[in-house]
């Protein structure tokens, strides 16, 4: 039974968080039995730049509120929906962040190369947003390895399923390898 | 874990998609529009869908001509629907009043976002209530619907169809970007269990149809243009062969076949949805997109023992003063939230009457109301 798991993933637009909510909601409210699901994003008039974020609330029994309450996951692509983001988290809610990307947070926080990771497995940065669910799909207890596969080989254009699967598979792996050294960074407005 | 076997009959959608293939289900098969956000995917979605249903998609020029068309349609004998948000509503409103006048079906989809004016366009808001009810000019009924799901946005955009069929009027399907553009996992019904309403359509001769004649349901049988039906239609005050008139005798039998066929059918156009009401002393006057936070609020305070519940307004208009009645013998505190200033809860105090304490809820900040800022007020 789960009683709302919410996930945000936030970024800059462009970055792929909300093609990433789509596909995360599809591999959670369909190819997951008996889980309910509502993504909602939130954006400005812009296509590329400013602030674009996408929250899926996953529960066991119908959503009523359907943004998220308290986050129990927050995935930041940029530095300022990090620090947008943490004050949102439950007081175990963790941060799955890229180095690169995001510099400093605070909270429970799972460090993955995502964007490094990306690179090497597809050769295409734009892909780290299917790294992060691949890294999702082992972190998270809404979705798994395979309903999360199911969801991108039907989101996926033929040609690039492949580099999806890489991607996705290169998220796995960091995330089974970090699973246990997932750490607490000190910081204001957090109690464990 | 094993996948889910019933995936393929699920489907991750928008309410802005849900409502599109609501309008197909329901038989619309004209669509004239000018895409605005938050509504612009029911557009792409039938633009995309109807030509494979033999209908139509047209991108106008304007919300006016979108109006203009689809009145124009539906006067053909089609289904016709169109989309929009604050800005193409207001451009609207005239020829909404002359669908209510000719008595025309059709059926506009409001997607509220912030206003006034282009106000923020991707960010939601509920302050279209009142030009819902009132927008165009002259004393009018008309029959308007709010949704709070995916799935309801399906279901309410077919029951939209249905109601403008059956009492010949314009319906409007009052939306807000959260729920336009939220994405829910839903089964859609099975097309053959969907009610489907037709106008009904003359059968006497052509030489003797009268086309505004009055009947005991104060709906008249619509012919088609084309038809083979002589058939005048005119914004203009009305005699029963529909040409113009300024007969007192006349005019008034017109203005109270107007709002007698919706006032005597009240039972069948309002719909709320109670929960907990039951020996609610609050309770959470609600609607859209804000029920479901107003929801959570019910839930929440239930949990701490609270007496509280939750009156869901699924019809706006006309409004459901009887449904809101029934909650007074033990209500002692009435809250209205809403992403506007106050807009629904002038009707709740009119119906109110003093009898129970009316608190209210608003935000027109672009953001949905949240369940902590209406459990402050409980």
């Amino acid at each position: 039974m789960i009683d709302r798991y919410e996930i945000r993933l936030s970024g800059t637009g462009g970055q792929g968080v909300v093609l990433a909510g789509i596909i995360l909601a599809e591999a959670a409210g369909r190819w997951r039995e008996g889980q309910y699901v509502a993504q909602t994003v939130s954006y400005g008039p812009q296509v590329r730049g400013g602030m674009s974020s996408a929250e899926v609330v996953v529960s066991s029994s119908e959503i009523d509120y359907p943004r998220p309450i308290s986050l129990d996951l927050l995935v930041p692509f940029t530095q300022a929906a990090a620090t947008e983001g943490v004050p949102l988290l439950k007081p175990k809610g963790l941060v799955l962040m890229d180095p690169e990307l995001v510099h400093h947070s605070t909270g429970w926080v799972a460090e993955i190369p995502l964007t490094q990771l990306a690179r090497e497995s597809t050769g295409r940065i734009q892909m780290i947003n299917v790294v992060a669910l691949g890294a999702m799909s082992v972190l998270t207890p809404v979705i798994d390895p395979e309903s999360l596969k199911a969801a991108l080989d039907e989101r996926a254009p033929k040609k690039a399923r492949e580099s999806f699967h890489k991607a996705a598979l290169a998220g796995q792996e960091a995330a089974l390898k970090i699973r246990d050294r997932i750490f607490f960074e000190e910081g204001a407005g957090h109690e464990d | 874990m094993p996948l889910n076997e019933k995936a393929p009959a699920t489907r991750l959608m928008q309410g802005n998609e849900a409502s599109a293939e609501g309008a197909l289900a329901a038989g619309v098969r004209f669509y004239a529009g000018y895409p605005i956000t938050p509504s612009s995917e029911i557009a792409e979605v039938l633009a995309y869908r109807l030509p494979a249903f033999d209908g139509t998609f047209i991108q106008m020029e304007d919300e006016i001509a979108s109006m203009g068309a689809i009145i124009g349609a539906s006067l053909a004998g089609a289904k016709a629907m169109t989309a929009t948000s604050g800005p193409g509503f207001s451009l609207m409103q005239e020829n909404i009043g002359y669908a209510c006048m000719a008595e025309v079906p059709c059926v506009v989809v409001n997607v509220m976002r912030v206003g006034p004016s282009t106000g923020m366009p991707t960010a939601p808001a509920q302050g279209d209530v009142q030009q819902a009810r009132w927008g165009t000019h002259g004393d009018h009924p008309i029959i308007v619907l709010s949704p709070w799901s995916v799935r309801e946005c399906f279901d309410l955009t077919v029951r939209s169809v249905n109601l403008a069929e059956k009492y010949r009027t314009p319906v409007i399907l009052l939306m807000d970007e959260v729920v336009g553009h939220m994405r829910e996992n839903v089964v859609l019904p099975d097309p053959a269990s969907i009610p489907i309403v037709n106008r009904v359509t003359p059968t006497v001769p052509p030489e003797w149809y009268i086309p505004y004649e009055d009947n005991p349901s104060g709906v008249p049988a619509m012919s088609h243009f084309g038809a083979g039906y002589r058939h005048h239609v005119t914004g203009l005050h009305h005699d029963v062969r529909g040409f113009p008139t300024l007969r007192e005798d006349e005019v008034e039998d017109l203005n109270k076949r107007l709002f007698r066929k919706i006032s005597d059918n009240l039972r069948d156009i309002q719909q709320v949805e109670a929960y907990a009401l039951d020996d609610a002393e609050i309770v959470v006057v609600a609607y859209g997109s804000v029920a479901r936070s107003a929801k959570r609020a019910v839930v929440e305070a239930r949990a701490a023992g609270r007496k509280v519940g939750l009156l869901r307004l699924i019809t706006l208009w006309p409004f459901c003063r009887r449904a809101l009645e029934r909650v007074f013998p033990q209500a002692k505190v009435l809250v209205v939230p809403e992403m506007n200033r106050g807009q629904m809860s002038r009707e709740v105090k009119r119906v109110n009457q003093g009898r129970a304490e009316v608190r209210t809820v608003n935000r027109t900040v672009g953001r949905l109301i949240r369940p902590d800022e209406i459990m402050a007020v409980f």
